[in-house]
């Protein structure tokens, strides 16, 4: 037994500084007694917090689900497919909420996706080597800045911004085109959801591009080295060997930023709007559902108004965990293949 | 022919240019894009950087203050969520790595837990409000501070697993071999070996939640006045930017960038910190 300066061995933390002689047959049986009750305990401890993380879940559902009761027994179905949100007559309708929070996360998704698999092809195919390093350190750093400062700089410097610029032009160019007008009707109000979806769109890039760039990074050099062997040019190799290859965990990556995009409040709050309407106009202001729950809940007076805003976070619940599930299946799938 | 080979290879060699100055183009704008965000956040936020933000508390509208209250309301609740979500979360996650590496609950725990770690926060919130804030008959500090606790341990989980896997079996059976029971082992070995990476998990938990307003804002409310009571509402940063933020006031609005300020130099300087510990024990 080894006895290094101010660390006490293994058996000596185990025995508690009692000398056991080992002859002693009835102490040692309860020392190992003990240590193997130390043992179990730990063991069952363990799994039970395990088990915790699975009952939080359970807990979020059944909360949920036992709280919007009241606005379901009162509407229905019809909750979901009603436009209508009357605090004053206690009637509530989810469709505005829902509307707006797919229509944002689709802006969101129609440019962080591409911008970000290019910034993702760039960083993987074509930037300098001492580059890379502090541009996708630069890239994570940013995933984790708190949504409330992208919020903040919506509403104060983005917004004034395209009221002022994008807009306008939108309207006055777009505005004529017979089916796009209605896209673009109404006057310039710098907030709606138009801005709410490109200011989602700078938030899920970072998470976009990073899964892309790992998933990129894991093909097989030997693969983009046979195709460049082949003469093809480097837009080649990547469309016809990296994202072949890598397509699923892509499509992870996607959906994963997707499940972001859908949940994201306070960057939404601040630049939505919060009007319950479902309009086709992109630069109307409308509201999504994490917005109004952000907005509402702690103003809701009477049962049926807080019960339908957890019903909406119900709804939205069940959405992303759908999204976030298959994007976990999708990743789960790649790295298996990868190995 | 020969030119005909010649025009379609000008075509690759035309599209592929075509494509890589897209791609950077759009490392441009997204770079750029970013840096004027931070480069904003830096220009208000550090105009309205005095010592009195960190000595004194939120004003009425019209008056000058600081951000006094929201700061020590933050550092309260953040500390108190690390309390009781990493504890959980590290047990779960010794469970995940050590005991039932190849088990069931194992998958259906890791799957879970991947879909806590990106599941909307404000639901959380509402989670929160239903089983504790319902019941107890008002906002408090300890729900808000539960509340973070469920966000910190999806993050806790998932990286002590991870860490905990990365330990060489050889330890393991070393450890064995010398007659230590399984709780030792992974007590006094495998927590050793995996430490740097648990670490870094919870300054990542703790950067994540510092910024974290949606699950606060029905559970630990706000405060205008000092209290460090934490049965009572309880103001934290990113609950007042929200709300300051949202004023017509424009002190108020100052006293939202600066406080933004904070939050982002916080958040980044964690993630800093666990990515130098991160990498400094690849290294060694």
């Amino acid at each position: 037994m080894i006895e290094t300066a101010g660390r006490r061995s293994v058996a000596d933390i185990a025995l508690r500084g009692e000398a056991a002689p080992m002859a002693d047959a009835p102490s040692r049986a309860r020392v190992l007694a003990r240590l193997r009750m130390g043992d179990t305990s730990f063991r069952w401890l363990t799994k039970l917090a395990a088990i915790g993380v699975l009952l939080i879940l359970g807990g979020v559902m059944v909360s949920l689900v036992a709280g919007s009761l009241p606005a379901w027994k009162a509407f229905g179905l019809n909750f979901v497919i009603e436009e209508r949100w009357n605090p004053v007559t206690e009637k509530f309708g989810a469709l505005a909420p829902i509307y707006g929070t797919l229509v944002t996360s689709f802006i969101a998704m129609l440019i962080a996706v591409p911008v970000g698999l290019l910034i993702a092809v760039f960083l993987t195919e074509l930037c300098p080597m001492w580059l890379r390093r502090p541009i996708g350190i630069a890239v994570e750093l940013l995933a984790g800045i708190p949504s409330i400062i992208y919020g903040i700089w919506g509403l104060f410097v983005f917004a004034p911004f395209l009221q002022e610029t994008l807009q306008p032009f939108l309207i006055a160019t777009l505005g004529e085109v017979p089916v796009l007008s209605a896209l673009f009707a109404g006057p310039p109000y710098g907030i709606g959801m138009l801005t709410a979806g490109l200011i989602l769109a700078i938030m899920v890039l970072p998470f976009i591009t990073s899964i892309s760039r790992d998933v990129f990074e894991a093909v097989p050099p030997v693969l983009k080295e046979a195709a460049y062997g082949m003469g093809c040019t480097t837009w080649e190799v990547v469309r016809n060997v990296v994202l072949p290859y890598t397509r699923v965990g892509v499509i992870g990556g996607v959906m994963l930023g997707l499940g972001r995009a859908l949940g994201e409040t306070m960057a939404v709050t601040f630049v939505i709007g919060n009007a319950h309407k479902v309009s086709a106009s992109l630069i109307a202001p409308g509201t999504t559902i994490s917005a109004t729950i952000a907005n509402e809940f702690t103003e809701a007076v009477g049962d049926l108004y807080t019960s339908s805003l957890i019903a909406l976070g119900l709804i939205l619940f069940f959405i992303t965990f759908i999204v976030l599930a298959i994007a976990r299946y999708m990743l789960l799938r790649i790295e298996r293949r990868i190995g | 022919m020969a030119s005909a080979t010649n025009s379609l290879y000008a075509g690759r060699r035309r599209r592929n240019g075509i494509m890589m100055t897209l791609s950077l183009a759009a490392t441009g704008v997204g770079v750029g894009w970013l840096v004027l965000i931070l480069g904003r956040l830096l220009w208000e936020g550090f105009s309205g950087l005095s010592l009195a933000v960190f000595t004194e508390m939120t004003p009425p509208p019209g008056s000058d203050g600081g951000l006094l209250n929201p700061i020590v309301g933050s550092l309260m609740l953040t500390a108190l969520a690390v309390a009781i979500g990493t504890p959980v979360g590290i047990l779960a996650g010794t469970y995940m790595a050590e005991y039932g590496r190849h088990d069931r609950l194992t998958t259906v725990v890791r799957f879970i837990n991947d879909i806590l770690l990106s599941a909307p926060s404000i639901v959380v919130g509402l989670f929160i409000y239903e089983i504790m804030v319902a019941p107890m008959g008002h906002f408090s500090g300890y729900a808000g501070a539960v509340a973070l606790a469920v966000i910190v341990m999806p993050v806790v989980v998932r990286t002590t697993e991870d860490m905990l896997i990365l330990v060489p079996n050889q330890l393991r059976e070393a450890a064995a071999a010398l007659g230590m029971p399984r709780a030792f082992v992974i007590a006094k070995v495998c927590y050793r070996a995996a430490k740097a990476g648990m670490v870094t998990g919870v300054l990542l938990a703790v950067a994540r939640i510092s910024g974290e307003t949606a699950p606060l804002l029905f559970t630990a409310l706000n405060n205008q006045f000092w209290s460090t009571n934490l049965n009572q509402p309880v103001s934290s940063l990113p609950v007042v930017i929200f709300q300051f933020a949202l004023s017509p006031y424009k002190d108020w609005q100052k006293l939202a960038w600066t406080g933004a300020l904070i939050i982002t130099f916080t958040v980044l300087a964690l993630s800093i910190i666990a990515r130098v510990l991160s990498t400094s024990r690849k290294q060694s």
